[in-house]
């Protein structure tokens, strides 16, 4: 559906294009042997390229550039053979060389798209690029009232930036957008796409126009975070720029900074003097020249991505398009899923991985892998539900203490008597005697009221203690009912 | 395109480069010499010749990911002015 914004006199159109800025998962830096870990001491892992000694000579780490390449492939782009790194030069006390080495003319990888999905509609987002760069240290600025903290430690790790066509109409737009691409980030594990970790990260550009119009001018959000920050900054950022339209005024080229605390954008003065950035070859660097034979190689080692899996199990497994779309948007529940499912139904386990474990982890605030669900506990206890022993009820009953135990499943249920009870003789029985404890219904039932057959296996069923197979009761009474 | 006083002020200030008044006079001169150089080249007809991206006639050397921790922080802060738990300290700067 078309994403309008009301403003008092008109309705307007939303542009969206995003920069995102996404951290390789890569031991060392880009251009240093530093090594990258999350949470180190301050200045623990600077080398001399990143803290800018002169003299210091960056060397350009390999894996870095695979992962850029199989990001571009999987980006559907194409990957260009010669690609240049340039100096951008600004200053700021976290960038100690004076210039972020980044990509400008010539970046590794050109034109691309993604298919994102919203409300069962697929949409083609165009890619511009990506290029490789170096990323800066970090600033804290609470520490004392008249200085500021630098650590150099993510100065030089290696970044892509990946920027999109203004393709974008709708906050949820860019958030599926934003939620495709860390997706497959992850699929191919150049990024872990952690957003809480500042290793993904957007930058938004937003403007508005009048259906059919020119694009209007353009505000760009800096580094905003999380998914939900994202969306509530373009809605913030949209109506503004409408206010300002509509009461006469005009748009201003700017860098805004979203506030999550306010849920507002402000400008950030000054910001515009060093958008001046002097863009030049990096005379330290040679032209980064890549084979036919190096990106069909990697080409090759391309695991399967989000869209094909979905395909894949659609077909394979009969599930429904929305079950298959949940179950691929997380790549840890994707796999969890296929290792689960082996030799087992599909519909099943869907069912069961979509609804008690997506719950449970919710619950627990954990995702799959650091839970205690592993697709072994979850088939065993699965496998009891299929060859009948307990009824899927029951299974979920036990589900939370079964994943927290470390038991086998049928010893789990034993012990707590939970087995359930096919016997078609005993089942029968207990039936007989449910009927005969209610001649009246009996009879009620059959001159008509057939409502009260829930009544009946309500009644089976409680003086079993929640034991008996519901689907044998259910035929055996219709059999003695008749 | 010629450059005038303003250009070398803004110039200068994006490159943090202190001008006292006095130099500013030969520091046009000198750039524009440098700007009328270059539109002299741009008068070479240059529409079948690839850019050239480098100077080097090669391609980059690349090296494995192997992370080494080759400076301690002491060596890192060494030439630092000013310090405090491990980090650098500098004049606060805020956007």
């Amino acid at each position: 559906m078309e994403y309008l914004i009301d403003g008092s006199m008109n309705k307007w159109e939303l542009i969206l294009g995003l920069e995102v800025h996404a951290q390789i998962s890569s031991r060392s830096k880009l251009f240093s042997e530093a090594p990258t870990n999350w949470g180190a001491d301050p200045n623990s892992q600077v080398d001399l390229v990143d803290c800018g000694m002169p003299g210091a000579l960056p060397v350009i780490n390999e894996y870095c550039v695979e992962q850029a390449i199989l990001t571009g492939l999987s980006l559907n782009a194409r990957i260009n053979k010669t690609s240049i790194f340039d100096r951008k030069n600004y200053f700021y006390p976290d960038l100690p060389q004076g210039y972020q080495i980044s990509q400008f003319e010539y970046p590794i990888v050109g034109k691309g798209f993604i298919v994102i999905n919203c409300d069962g509609v697929e949409k083609q987002i165009g890619i511009t690029r990506l290029h490789l760069e170096q990323d800066a240290g970090k600033s804290m600025h609470d520490q004392e009232v008249e200085s500021s903290f630098i650590d150099l430690n993510r100065s030089g790790c290696a970044l892509m930036e990946i920027v999109s066509e203004p393709d974008m109409r709708s906050p949820t737009e860019a958030a599926e957008y934003v939620k495709k691409l860390r997706n497959i980030l992850r699929y191919i594990g150049s990024c872990d796409g952690n957003m809480e970790k500042g290793n993904l990260r957007a930058d938004v550009n937003v403007s508005v126009r009048l259906p059919g119009e020119e694009l209007g001018t353009r505000c760009e959000i800096k580094n905003v975070n999380s998914i939900k920050f994202i969306q509530q900054a373009i809605d913030y950022e949209s109506k503004r720029q409408v206010e300002i339209l509509e009461s006469g005024g005009s748009i201003k080229q700017e860098t805004r900074l979203f506030d999550p605390n306010k849920g507002e954008t402000r400008s950030m003065r000054g910001k515009e003097e060093s958008h001046d950035y002097r863009y030049f070859p990096d005379p330290d660097l040679p032209p980064l020249v890549l084979t036919d034979e190096k990106i069909n190689k990697l080409k090759k080692t391309l695991p399967e991505l989000p869209d094909d899996k979905k395909k894949r199990l659609m077909s394979e497994f009969k599930l429904n398009d929305y079950d298959a779309e949940i179950l691929v948007n997380d790549k840890d529940i994707a796999e969890f899923f296929e290792s689960t499912v082996c030799g087992r139904d599909g519909k099943i386990v869907s069912n069961w991985v979509t609804g008690e474990v997506f719950s449970y982890l919710k619950r627990i605030e954990k995702n799959i892998k650091e839970s205690k669900i592993t697709s072994n506990k979850l088939g065993g206890l699965l496998d009891l539900v299929i060859d009948g022993t307990i009824s899927n009820r029951q299974a979920k009953e036990i589900f939370e203490d079964f994943i927290d135990s470390d038991e086998d499943p049928r010893k789990f249920i034993q012990e707590r008597g939970l087995v359930q009870l096919s016997d078609m003789n005993e089942i029968e029985n207990l039936i007989k005697s449910v009927l005969q404890q209610n001649p009246k219904m009996v009879e009620d039932y059959k001159n008509g009221k057939e409502k009260l057959f829930g009544f009946f296996v309500g009644q089976v069923m409680k003086v079993s203690e929640g034991k008996a197979n519901p689907k044998i009761v259910n035929e055996t009474l219709k059999k003695l009912l008749k | 395109m010629s450059i005038d006083n303003s250009t070398v002020k803004k110039v200068a200030s994006l490159a943090r480069i202190e001008i006292k008044s006095d130099e500013e006079d030969t520091l046009i001169k000198e750039l524009n010499n440098i700007i009328l150089w270059v539109d002299e080249l741009q008068k070479v007809n240059t529409d079948k010749v690839d850019p050239m991206l480098s100077v080097f006639n090669e391609s980059m050397p690349m090296r494995q990911d192997i992370a080494k921790s080759n400076y301690s922080n002491k060596l890192i802060m060494k030439n630092s002015p000013k310090s405090n738990s491990g980090f650098f300290v500098v004049p606060k700067v805020v956007e």
